[in-house]
């Protein structure tokens, strides 16, 4: 099914941006369950894209096959250039080096402090970054980007949901990737402290200039955060489009994700 | 019809278990040997399972070196055998019950505590934030948890083995009047390496199973809180199980070279 709306304006001038990912026909299935029904996406070198859909509709599997969690039973998925369904371990393992990845539930170690939880990430490519043994001034960068310098002998446990979804956020950067997933990144939040977290995002963003992919289903967050917003409906894409050009349509389905 | 059927399906259901089991089993010979290798996780779990079961071993061991020759007392004096006291319990605790007992208790509490810790981590994506940042979750997690059963649980059995025999001891003293060192003179001279080696071999493999059935059912934990407890409560039963069976195998196979 090809999107009912393509986007009007050059949101992303061709040719100019190359291709971070590249996903085409994504099909994959749990038992009789069809999550994902020939879903494509591409996202552009420093493009902002928010893939939005109701519950269930396989946007966490979705990003999941792109990092190498799930294999996907048909299509194809390149990250950086990379299929990733024919890399090895290692090869699979330097990849991520390059994507930062932000869960839904932060996702920290529990049996870990902040500092431990950032250094965590760095112990397979200190080598690769051409970092030393003292990686303290590297986490405490991190940390003061999110402005939680101070908790970094805090254990998780004695952190807010916000502050975890920033450590967590501090955790994905630490290895400056070229690209961002974000996982529902406001889920569980309140409005203000999603309302931080969306800043943080942008200004990251504006900092390293990475190329995000964010699920949500928060309109708010697609509406600051986004460039582009592709819609998955059933396992497919529905509508593609800016912010403005999709909150505008008449279709059904698109105002049902749009209307407050 | 309805009763053949769950039968049929217990059945079925007990193999891919055992298929799985087997599997896991299969891939930790397959990691433990590849670099890199997490010593300092290692560590950080044996002195986790070691010293923090170490009391529980301790006192469950001295209460049943109490116990055993409080009811055996009785029973050797009518024949006459009250000083062969000591040769029954060393050989019975060195033998057998000490191993077992001390696999019993850390099934308990290893097996548990490692299916919740493992399944918990499953159900927060901690281990998939594991996997994203480039490090080997069964590596990090499995190899050094099962390691640390297998070397730490032959080490609690020979403490609890010593404590046991002190609480028998504490008895025959306390109501027979025997010294402690008749006591141990008469243990020694009934043990030999014939009791020790099959005991602390057998040790090794409780451990093995233990470490082996909690990694295995907290790191395929399904889903949802409900999950963890689940993994949990089902990593006791298993595991239980298990040194039963290796119990029986090591006695069974022991047996055949005592005869030889």
């Amino acid at each position: 099914m090809e999107p009912k709306i393509k986007h009007s304006s050059p949101v992303v001038p061709p040719g100019g941006r190359k291709e971070m990912i590249r996903i085409r026909d994504l099909h994959k299935r749990f038992g009789d369950n069809h999550v994902l029904k020939g879903f494509s996406l591409t996202l552009h070198e420093g493009e902002s894209l928010v893939v939005m859909g109701k519950s269930g509709s396989g946007k966490s599997v979705m990003i999941k096959c792109l990092v190498g969690l799930m294999e996907p039973d048909e299509g194809s998925v390149e990250v950086l250039g990379k299929e990733i369904s024919t890399l090895g371990q290692s090869e699979l393992d330097e990849l991520r080096s390059d994507i930062g990845f932000l869960f839904q539930g932060s996702a920290l170690y529990d049996s870990m402090t902040v500092r431990e939880n950032l250094e965590f990430p760095m112990r397979r490519h200190a080598q690769k970054l051409g970092l030393g043994k003292d990686t303290l001034p590297f986490v405490l960068e991190a940390l003061e980007n999110v402005g939680l310098a101070h908790a970094i002998d805090l254990m998780p446990v004695e952190l807010s949901g916000g502050m975890k979804r920033r450590v967590a956020l501090a955790r994905a950067l630490i290895l400056k990737p070229k690209l961002i997933f974000y996982d529902e990144p406001t889920s569980g939040l309140d409005p203000i402290t999603s309302k931080e977290i969306i800043e943080l995002m942008r200004s990251i963003q504006r900092k390293y200039g990475t190329s995000s992919l964010i699920i949500t289903h928060d309109v708010d967050c697609a509406r600051v955060i986004s460039e582009r917003i592709l819609l998955l409906v059933e396992g497919i894409n529905y509508a593609e489009g800016t912010y403005l050009e999709l909150s505008g349509s008449s279709d059904p389905k698109i105002e049902a994700f749009f209307k407050k | 019809m309805v009763y053949i059927q769950s039968i049929v399906k217990g059945i079925r259901d007990f193999l891919a278990e055992t298929g799985q089991l087997a599997f896991f089993a299969g891939r930790f010979f397959k990691e433990v040997l590849k670099p890199p290798y997490e010593f300092r996780e290692l560590l950080r779990q044996c002195y986790q399972m070691g010293n923090r079961s170490l009391m529980l071993v301790l006192v469950t061991g001295f209460i049943i070196g109490l116990v055993l020759t409080l009811q055996s007392r009785p029973t050797l004096i009518e024949f006459g055998a009250e000083s062969w006291m000591p040769n029954m319990v060393g050989i019975s605790i060195v033998r057998e019950i000490g191993p077992v007992i001390t696999a019993l208790i850390c099934a308990g509490r290893i097996a548990s505590g490692i299916g919740a810790e493992l399944g918990s981590m499953r159900v927060t994506e901690q281990i998939d934030a594991m996997e994203v940042s480039g490090t080997n979750p069964f590596k990090y997690l499995v190899v050094t948890r099962v390691l640390a059963t297998t070397l730490m649980l032959p080490l609690l059995v020979i403490f609890g083995d010593i404590i046991a025999l002190y609480g028998s001891a504490l008895i025959e003293f306390l109501k027979g009047g025997m010294s402690f060192q008749l006591y141990f003179n008469k243990v020694f001279d009934a043990l030999s390496f014939g009791d020790f080696i099959p005991a602390t071999t057998k040790s090794f493999f409780f451990g093995f199973v233990i470490g082996l059935v909690g990694c295995y059912k907290g790191y395929y934990c399904k889903k949802g809180t409900a999950g963890v407890g689940k993994a949990a409560n089902t990593a006791v039963v298993m595991a239980s199980l298990l040194v039963f069976f290796v119990d029986f195998m090591a006695v069974f196979i022991s047996d055949i070279f005592y005869e030889l």
